[in-house]
């Protein structure tokens, strides 16, 4: 090995240096501690914390709250992911397309994406407000009764779901954009030639040119479903009766206001055992990505 | 003729949809530039004022907020450029040991992101005698795998050559960089740099567990906190107050609504 690949070498991983110690200190090490603190009892007092083997994880079994939590979740991941694809879906052919005042549609659209998720939600709050909130007053002007939007566990959830969506489609409506901007425009040629109906174009065509787009913006909408925690802390504090209480609330409740740490570290391994299902899955989706092209 | 017919109803019905996403936001705007009176008054007569936003502005230390942000956005973007240039170029230029290895375990936190592990980050960050401060904020993030990511993909579209006739001339890597990579990459940094910023203004979760200062507070913290405590103040100066938070960004987006967008959607497609 001649001197300036060895060079090479140790030039290489100097310069990864500080990007290495930082990424272990903040992301794996505290992964793996998780995962051990987990097995652990929380410390009280003169107390310290032992090895309690798998009794986080079966108190957690017993816990409604935590089932709560992880149905909460799974209903936000399933019910926000496809509502909001299917929007910024339906908002970048409207756009892409020769419409009048596509400016300020796109504007319409993407505007919420970058509002920090603390003024959205607090401006739905006052959106959803019983006596004098807007949707409510749409309602009894239709001549249906007020609803506690925020305040009713029927209600709540839907009602956080919706400023996900909100805040979500005119993001992802702009891979979209890019997306049908890659599509060959001899394709939709052929199809004009052919007397296609605009639903056999986007049946035939677009949708499945823009696949790779739904699935890479799918797993993307996964991913944030499952860190949703914004909107839980300024719109309802979990409530009403824990219906809008999600998996990273809850670990942020039972770490921080009621300092049971083991408890939190085994609920945490949880979601990282979710994100690492989402990871696994996202690796076989992309395999077919590239199976596809 | 048919076809005419679906494209004006598509018209239509497009703009009803942009009416109903703009809906909160201009509802918002209603509330704060009108008197609390007519927060739900939709008269066309009502007086315009800007009290809802003198109100806030002096109702909570709302400057300093503002002041915190700013320092934490721009630390943290100028920190992340940094590192993860340093990385990105061994990476994306060099074969060296365990490259592939390295590079793989960077992109776990793509997956594995700082909001994820806030409970072991905290007490790090306890050892470190980083709590409630602005540096405690940022640091998880500094290392950023999207960023290592990004600059790798622009990095390895540069011709090996420019490196080279830069070596031949005696520079070191570091100048190389400075010199080659960093012009040669200038969209990307824009496009990173805007990402970042959008994201770190917005950012909640870990400063409100890291931070209990007005001194260290950013603007989406505070703003929960003005908030929160609801005696005595309206919706019209909340939705002043969220309107004002929003607003350095809102306003860069009306201003550079293309470059904005393109950012975004050059960092996002990997």
């Amino acid at each position: 090995m001649t001197k300036g690949r060895l060079n090479i070498h140790v030039q290489g991983w100097l310069l990864a240096l500080p990007a290495v110690v930082l990424l272990a200190a903040f992301t794996h090490i505290p992964a793996i501690k998780t995962v051990i603190d987990s097995f652990f009892s929380t410390p009280h007092g003169a107390r310290p914390s032992r090895f309690i083997g798998l009794t986080h994880y079966h108190s957690l079994v017993a816990d409604p709250i935590f089932w709560r939590a992880l149905t909460n979740n799974l209903l936000y991941a399933l019910i926000t992911v496809p509502l909001a694809i299917a929007f910024a879906l339906l908002m970048a052919l409207w756009v892409n397309g020769k419409i009048s005042g596509r400016a300020g549609l796109r504007l319409a659209f993407f505007t919420p994406t970058i509002l920090p998720m603390v003024a959205a939600a607090n401006i739905w709050l006052f959106f959803y407000t019983q006596d004098y909130g807007l949707l409510n007053k749409i309602g009894r002007t239709l001549g249906f009764a007020s609803v506690n939007w925020l305040g009713d566990p029927a209600t709540a959830l839907p009602s956080l779901m919706a400023v996900t969506i909100w805040k979500e489609a005119g993001f992802f409506m702009i891979f979209y954009l890019a997306a049908l901007q890659q599509v060959p425009p001899d394709l939709y040629e052929a199809a004009r030639m052919e007397n296609a109906s605009r639903w056999q174009v986007f049946r035939r065509i677009t949708w499945p040119m823009v696949m790779p787009t739904t699935l890479f913006v799918g797993i993307n909408a996964l991913i944030n479903a499952f860190r949703v925690v914004d909107q839980v802390i300024a719109m309802t504090g979990g409530g009403p009766d824990n219906a809008t209480t999600l998996l990273l609330f809850y670990i942020y409740q039972v770490a921080f206001s009621f300092w049971d740490l083991g408890y939190a570290a085994a609920l945490s391994a949880v979601l990282l055992t979710a994100l690492a299902a989402v990871a696994l899955a996202q690796f076989f989706l992309l395999d077919r990505k590239i199976h596809y092209r | 003729m048919k076809a005419n017919r679906i494209n004006s109803l598509s018209t239509i019905a497009a703009w009803a949809f942009a009416l109903l996403w703009a809906l909160p936001l201009l509802y918002a705007l209603w509330a704060a530039f009108h008197p609390a009176a007519y927060a739900t008054r939709f008269e066309i007569t009502a007086p315009l004022t800007f009290d809802n936003f003198r109100h806030a502005w002096v109702a909570a230390p709302f400057p300093r907020y503002f002041l915190n942000t700013v320092m934490l956005v721009l630390g943290i973007m100028l920190a992340q450029f940094v590192i993860c240039t340093l990385a990105a170029f061994g990476l994306a230029r060099w074969k060296f040991y365990g490259a592939d290895v390295l590079f793989a375990l960077i992109l776990i936190q793509l997956m594995v992101t700082p909001d994820v592990l806030i409970l072991e980050n905290y007490r790090t960050l306890q050892r470190l005698d980083l709590i409630d401060t602005l540096t405690g904020v940022g640091i998880p993030y500094v290392a950023s795998a999207f960023g290592i990511f990004l600059l790798r993909q622009a990095f390895k579209t540069i011709p090996k050559e420019l490196d080279d006739a830069a070596r031949m001339e005696g520079a070191s890597t570091l100048q190389t960089i400075w010199r080659v990579y960093l012009p040669l990459a200038k969209p990307i940094y824009v496009a990173y740099g805007l990402v970042s910023v959008s994201y770190h203004w917005n950012n909640f979760l870990w400063p409100l567990i890291v931070t209990n200062s007005v001194e260290t507070r950013p603007l989406t913290v505070g703003l929960q906190t003005f908030a929160s405590v609801d005696q005595g103040i309206d919706w019209s100066v909340i939705c002043a107050a969220a309107l004002m938070t929003s607003a350095p960004l809102m306003i860069a987006l009306l201003v550079f609504q293309r470059a904005f967008i393109q950012s975004f959607v050059r960092a996002g497609i990997r």
